[in-house]
């Protein structure tokens, strides 16, 4: 009877799953969205508790506790700077659920035929998406270098590990019985997830969040077919493939492909590159910039992961305000893979108050780049590079890019013409029309706003 | 009867292209807040976790490894909505006037 009862509670709550990721599609119904995603979970957790089988509730519940305690600071005290970080890390803390319980489920039942086969893709990919998420993190947060490591032979070493673990996953399906082989099994997955992360730089985290997002929705997915629970196998399969649009979509918009991102440690091949001539760079001070914006009657600013680590959104919300009051039309013009995540640059600017419907996506406003009078670049730099378009010898020729260089004017805030993180010069940077402001963002901006209401005076 | 890793399989290729024509959707405006509830989402592993944990006939090791599973997935669960909803209360159409 209960049973039943469970079946049906599941049921729910895997429509209310699908209903909050459709109620996402706009900002309108997005916190409905939240609300229904946390039913469907209480529902989902309840049903369970119901469950014939589930008696002893002790444990359960001061893993509740233990497991409240430690999330609810995570969300309410981290910067919004540092959504990025906590999602890696709230994947491995996701996965690593996956893969203990494929392993403690290996132990207990030690299951044949197909069981065996989905636990030994949901301890895989568990295993892999929880050493590789807390790379990412450590990335992320700049505990581990942000650069790719890479060492000789490193597509080759992974490759071998990579299909020795499968094929210990294979032997494991066909003989679950042969106990020791587990141990190797689940470690082989976490040093792949280690491995696979490590060559993969900052530039390219976008594209590996999404990626390991849709591994963890996988494992989970592959817990159902293990347990024959449908509930698993939908709420799986939404993520998995919620993962790989995104990440499809991040690949699109830096023109490469996925084993590019994966095997291609981007940021390495570019150092011969660098080599360019000095050449000269106009620059500007903040008196100077203030009187063009000023003096502008459309201003576009494109920003970038810089103005994260700067902190900057606030200051460029004061500028917003400060121009718009001045009747000057701003818009932000937002590159998929700025930032580091998809999405990263909209929720840094709604955080600052910026209204959403002035934010723009690449395809929106590119046609709006000739027109406009000041292009200001706050902390972008590669997705401006008109390198992009000609240069066939640059490592990002094809890559989409917002066209900064047809504005009438482009202002860049940079600290130094240090070239950026893969290592490409940006010819933006010499053109004419380009003025280079060099300093912090955020103190740049700030002098930026000082001088405002002086250059009105004048 | 179709067996039941039939019926899954028939589950798992509707809620993949469900998945696929219902994320295709979003708004790239709304692509962080999306990775961070699919993320609340996919810790449904605690279905596992609770169920190996409260097992009347559990192990030791069972037990520890289900507690663990139960403590991560949670702090997934929470974390995970509780920011994807302080994202969301963030994005606002228009300024406050003034």
């Amino acid at each position: 009877m209960t049973e039943h009862v469970v079946n049906y509670i599941y049921m729910a709550s895997a429509a209310l799953f699908i209903l909050a990721l459709k109620w996402m599609n706009s900002p309108a119904t997005a916190r409905r969205a939240v609300i229904s995603g946390e039913v469907g979970m209480l529902l989902a957790v309840v049903g369970t508790l119901l469950k014939a089988g589930v008696i002893d509730y002790q444990w359960i519940f001061i893993a509740f506790f233990l497991g409240s305690a430690i999330g609810v600071p995570i969300a309410y005290l981290m910067p919004m700077t540092a959504v990025p970080q906590r999602t890696a890390l709230s994947h491995a803390f996701g996965a690593l659920a996956a893969a203990l319980v494929g392993t403690a489920e290996y132990y207990r039942e030690t299951p044949h035929g197909f069981v065996m086969v989905a636990l030994v893709v949901e301890t895989l990919l568990g295993f892999l998406t929880f050493t590789g998420s807390l790379m990412a993190f450590g990335k992320l947060q700049e505990i581990l270098p942000t650069r790719p490591i890479v060492y000789r032979n490193q597509n080759i070493i992974n490759l071998v590990l990579f299909v020795v673990a499968a094929g210990l996953g294979v032997r494991l399906a066909l003989v679950p019985q042969d106990t020791w082989m587990f141990p190797i099994f689940a470690g082989l997955s976490l040093l792949f997830g280690v491995l696979l992360i490590i060559p993969i730089g900052g530039a390219d985290m976008p594209t590996v969040i999404a990626l390991l997002n849709s591994y963890a929705g996988l494992s989970a997915c592959a817990m159902g077919f293990a347990l024959n629970n449908k509930l698993l196998v939908i709420a799986g399969a939404l993520d998995g493939s919620s993962g790989f649009i995104l990440s499809v979509i991040m690949c699109k918009a830096m023109n490469r492909s996925f084993t590019n991102v994966l095997f291609g440690a981007f940021g390495q091949l570019q150092v011969a590159h660098a080599q360019l001539e000095q050449r000269n760079v106009r620059s500007a001070t903040p008196e100077e910039a203030a009187s063009i914006l000023e003096a502008a009657r459309s201003v576009i600013i494109v920003p970038g992961y810089g103005l994260a680590v700067a902190q900057a959104q606030h200051k460029i919300r004061e500028l917003f305000d400060g121009l718009t009051r001045r009747g000057v039309d701003v818009k932000f013009a937002i590159h998929p893979v700025a930032g580091r995540m998809p999405g990263h640059m909209n929720v840094l600017l709604a955080e600052a108050d910026i209204p959403y419907d002035r934010l723009f996506e690449m395809d929106d406003i590119n046609s709006e780049f000739p027109q406009c009078d000041v292009a200001l670049v706050v902390g972008a730099n590669d997705v401006t590079n008109p390198a992009a378009r000609h240069d066939q010898s640059s490592p990002i020729y094809g890559m989409p890019i917002l066209d900064v260089d047809k504005a009438r004017t482009a202002m860049v805030i940079k600290r130094s013409m240090n070239p950026g993180f893969a290592g490409i010069e940006n010819e933006l940077y010499y053109m004419d029309k380009t003025l280079m402001l060099f300093g912090d963002a955020k103190s740049f901006v700030g002098e930026i706003i000082k001088e405002l209401p002086a250059a009105v005076r004048a | 009867m179709p067996s039941d890793l039939e019926l899954a399989l028939y589950v798992f290729m509707l809620a993949t292209f469900l998945g696929l024509e219902v994320i295709r959707k979003v708004s790239p405006l709304l692509h962080t807040p999306l990775m961070s509830i699919t993320n609340a989402i996919s810790a449904i592993s605690v279905v596992g976790a609770i169920a190996i944990t409260g097992a009347g006939d559990a192990t030791t090791l069972s037990r520890v490894l289900g507690f663990i599973a139960v403590t991560a997935s949670t702090i997934n669960i929470v974390s995970g909505f509780l920011i994807t909803d302080r994202m969301l209360k963030m994005f606002k159409k228009r300024g406050p006037e003034k």
